[in-house]
């Protein structure tokens, strides 16, 4: 791909080796390359807007069950999660920035830190995970049916738990693979394939990462903090 | 491809999400009735502008690219707002009240 030869010699003195033929310019690339990208994120909208929609109406439903129940969701580990994110996508940006000034080592060091508080979401939610099946609060699986000496808010508190886990659940694997984009990005700023004029799989990869933190500075408000001021005082 | 911001302007907003989202925790804590969703999604809205704009970029992309990500949000109210709009006047909610 990046060596040109033969009857292209000519041109290629011009050519940046990273500017497939059909685009006129670098520029032109990287917009097309971006636009595409928030063409996709446009899907993950409307995916994730249809359960925000699902969500909001049943919460119209049964507001006191759903308040009654958030307290099961642990606003600390809710909102470390969510500190953790932002930080991710602070190192996140910080790497595209190094990718765009050719800073290689920075870019490096960048995605790898950005990788290591992606996992730590998933870690902290795995132990969140564990604390629900132990304390038998997943619904169809491991549901206590006596649901916390509340039976009366039984089958309305396992609506919640089944938007938790769908929403939640969809929003990790969303995590899984932005740590695994990640890794492929690493790979190819180690083979040096980046550089100040060619940074779009970086940048574009950036932007899915902000929407998954988008994602979650709403689910934590939803999810977590809808009854605390009722069971906190 | 445009001005690379400074990791100052970037730090900037971190800290700021970060005041946000302790902020969000606490005002939860506080009862104020219907009220309280209120301020939680203002915060939340805002927190997702600062990263789309900042973080994202599109406060210096193309136009076309602020189209479409503005698009994204306009579909997305009419998709809730259908919703909210058919099951809020059908008199499906028990308590009669969206939240």
């Amino acid at each position: 791909m990046a060596d040109s030869h033969g009857a292209v010699a000519e041109h290629a003195e011009e050519h940046n080796p990273n500017l497939r033929h059909h685009f006129d310019t670098m520029a032109q690339q990287f917009d097309s390359a971006t636009l595409g990208m928030w063409v996709f994120l446009l899907t993950e909208i409307m995916f994730f807007g249809g359960m925000f929609g699902a969500y909001t109406v049943y919460r119209g439903m049964y507001p006191e069950a759903f308040a009654s129940t958030s307290k099961h969701m642990d606003a600390f580990w809710g909102g470390l999660n969510t500190a953790v994110l932002i930080v991710s996508s602070l190192t996140m940006v910080l790497a595209v920035r190094a990718a765009r000034l050719g800073q290689q080592k920075a870019l490096q060091i960048f995605l790898v830190l950005t990788m290591i508080f992606g996992l730590a979401f998933l870690g902290v939610k795995a132990i969140e995970y564990h604390a629900h099946w132990v304390e038998r609060m997943v619904p169809y699986w491991n549901w206590d049916p006596n649901y916390d000496g509340q039976p009366q808010y039984a089958r309305q508190a396992q609506i919640l738990f089944c938007f938790y886990f769908f929403m939640t659940g969809f929003h990790a694997l969303h995590m899984v693979v932005g740590v695994s984009l990640m890794l492929v990005i690493l790979m190819m700023a180690r083979r040096g394939s980046f550089n100040a004029e060619y940074f779009t799989p970086v940048e574009i990869s950036g932007l899915y990462w902000h929407f998954v933190d988008i994602v979650w500075i709403f689910l934590f408000p939803l999810l977590y903090l809808i009854g605390l001021h009722q069971h906190t005082g | 491809m445009h001005q690379i911001p400074s990791v100052k302007t970037y730090v900037t907003i971190w800290a700021i999400l970060t005041i946000l989202t302790f902020t969000t925790y606490s005002v939860a804590k506080i009862d104020m009735g219907s009220f309280n969703i209120v301020v939680a999604m203002g915060i939340a809205f805002f927190k997702m502008m600062l990263v789309i704009l900042f973080f994202m970029n599109v406060k210096v992309e193309s136009p076309l690219t602020k189209l479409f990500a503005g698009a994204g949000f306009f579909w997305l109210i009419l998709l809730l707002g259908q919703f909210f709009l058919d099951y809020g006047t059908r008199n499906w909610m028990p308590e009669g009240k969206m939240w």
